[in-house]
């Protein structure tokens, strides 16, 4: 019950995003969010496209500022804990730098961050053998699979040890098996490494399968409709995803999922990601 | 790992793919060029004066009547391609001792300096600019326009007042070509810079990356295919800029000089204007190869590097 006591690693207090594009009505991308993500938890954002998961991820993440409300992290504002660097993003596609080989990738964070070089090779090294790719250093990107590229994508937001990793549904371009084999590897790697790990995802096995808690969001304004927490026994493996308590939570998403029925869940994303050209002019970019 | 087998595979396949893409386009290239001389002498056939051997004098035997008398087609509008080539072999001028060709490649090397430093300037110039503007929409919004006027300018028109304010010097020269250089470079560059992948910006600003770092590291290194692309149409530019520049520089010893004397002694000799014409244009030629070399050096190992 050491959590309870302990401070959360992320408090979101009441946030809100509300995006304007020129004359366009305003869309209220997130409204009224609470959130409290314990040191070590593994939490999911699942919702269909729209609903704003990956905009509160950003919005955790300082990527984007809320309209309102607060965002505490480890006790400090969410721009000052990004700036001490405490968030490893991953996302949906790899976004690798062609240029530079698999090794080079993983210590760019490294570079950034000014370590010496020796720890920058090392810590690539230790952390591409984490994701099974030690024999691939010298490779460059577009030698690998997607799936191979994501895990390189994972090694380079673990290699400086953040304390937050934030995943934008990092899975969401792979195959089905492909997405399982790396759904079992990011559990190990959670399990090792015991970093907080906040995740979006549209789908509702993979959410289950790893997640602490799953928070359920529904659509135009975004908003947390419910919080399923997930018992499965630890470690868990691919009998996991077979066990009768694996299908009662997956039925339990779902329904929580549909509990907005009298709105048809649309593919259309209004909210969701927004346009890249806000993203960029909103930070300190210019 | 058959993943990652395959992957490596792919590779050595499109390096032969290219290697006969190569192939062919030379042979494509070769091609062209001989139905260019094919035309070019076919006109002459229908309607040029009547052949000859090279050199030959009055009252040599005709070797081929042509059935039209078209003036654009007679020797000194439309020399014969042998003329022209013989033309290289021969001295440049009455009594002189090396041949065209010594003297063309001497000129077209002085020029050829004349333009790589105006194209060195020229290019750290549009670098420069355009790191200014895709960090500063304002002075973006505010230069560019001028930026593109002053590709709007003759260079005719601006070349002597350079030379009026710098003397008659290869300074002038230098400065013309790097004011024909500066402008694509400028152009592709405001582009490039910010042709980054913007999840690759989220990265970097999540690692609260400095400003330097994220051109250093992603801008910079990602608008290199637009940089190369730009600096293989300054190359050419800073060639057309140089040989111009010479007339109102003064210089004496560049191609400009050249064109300009061969062009006012046309009628004593009009296959030297048109081998000078040939050396100039093969100079542009190797100047963008040179840059395009370093290119694919340097763009070595990324994907659609071999691309346009």
């Amino acid at each position: 019950m050491a959590s309870q006591v302990e401070a959360p690693v992320v408090r979101l207090s009441d946030v809100e995003k509300v995006f304007t594009r020129g004359d366009e009505a305003a869309t209220t991308a997130l409204e009224a969010i609470d959130l409290d993500i314990r040191r070590g938890e593994f939490v999911s954002l699942i919702g269909p496209s729209g609903c704003g998961k990956s905009t509160l991820l950003r919005v955790i993440g300082d990527l984007i500022q809320p309209t309102r409300g607060e965002v505490v992290v480890n006790g400090k504002p969410a721009s000052q804990a990004r700036r001490e660097r405490d968030y490893g993003m991953v996302f949906q596609a790899p976004v690798l730098m062609d240029w530079r080989t698999v090794q080079d990738n993983v210590r760019l964070p490294l570079e950034i961050l000014g370590r010496p070089t020796a720890q920058r090779t090392a810590r690539a090294r230790e952390m591409l053998e984490l994701v099974e790719l030690g024999d691939f250093l010298e490779h460059y990107p577009y030698q690998l699979s997607g799936g191979m590229q994501q895990r390189v994508a994972i090694a380079r937001a673990l290699s400086f040890e953040p304390a937050i990793l934030l995943m934008d549904e990092p899975f969401g371009a792979l195959d089905e098996m492909t997405r399982e084999r790396m759904n079992s590897e990011v559990l190990r790697i959670w399990e090792r490494t015991g970093t907080t790990i906040v995740f979006v995802t549209h789908s509702i096995p993979e959410a289950v399968f790893l997640s602490s808690r799953v928070v359920v969001m529904s659509p135009r304004p975004g908003r947390i409709t419910r919080v399923v927490e997930i018992d499965l026994p630890r470690p868990r493996n691919e009998d996991s995803r077979e066990t009768p308590r694996y299908f009662q939570l997956v039925t339990e998403v779902r329904e929580a999922l549909r509990m907005r029925g009298d709105r048809p869940a649309d593919d259309e994303a209004i909210g969701d990601v927004p346009s890249v050209d806000r993203t960029m002019a909103e930070g300190a970019v210019g | 790992m058959a993943t990652a087998v395959a992957a490596r595979g792919r590779p050595v396949a499109a390096a032969t793919d290219r290697a006969r893409g190569r192939g062919w386009s030379a042979l494509t290239f070769a091609g062209i060029l001989l139905l260019l001389l094919a035309v070019w002498e076919g006109v002459k056939f229908l309607g040029g004066v009547p052949w000859r051997t090279p050199g030959a004098v009055p009252g040599d035997p005709v070797l081929w009547n042509p059935p039209f008398r078209w003036p654009f087609a007679n020797d000194l509008n439309l020399p014969h391609v042998w003329n022209i080539v013989l033309a290289f072999t021969q001295p440049f001028q009455r009594g002189a001792e090396a041949t065209l060709a010594e003297y063309l490649l001497g000129a077209a090397l002085y020029t050829w300096r004349e333009a790589a430093i105006g194209f060195m300037l020229g290019g750290f110039l549009g670098l420069a600019l355009a790191t200014v503007f895709v960090h500063s929409r304002l002075l973006e919004r505010a230069l560019v326009p001028y930026v593109i006027a002053s590709q709007t300018v003759p260079i005719i028109a601006l070349a002597p007042l350079i030379a009026f304010v710098m003397g008659q010097s290869v300074l002038t020269v230098v400065l013309i070509a790097t004011y024909l250089t500066f402008f694509p470079v400028t152009i592709a560059m405001i582009r490039g810079l910010r042709s980054f992948d913007p999840r690759a910006m989220e990265l970097m600003r999540s690692y609260a990356a400095s400003r330097w770092q994220i051109y250093r590291k992603l801008r910079l290194p990602a608008s290199l295919p637009y940089l190369f692309t730009a600096l293989r149409i300054s190359a050419t530019a800073s060639i057309v800029g140089a040989i111009i520049g010479e007339d109102a520089g003064g210089i004496q010893a560049g191609l400009g000089r050249v064109i300009t004397t061969f062009n006012q002694y046309y009628i004593t000799g009009p296959e030297k204007l048109w081998a000078a014409i040939i050396a100039a244009a093969l100079l542009g030629i190797a100047f963008f190869l040179v840059i395009r070399a370093i290119e694919i050096a340097v763009l070595r190992g990324q994907p659609g590097a071999e691309g346009g």
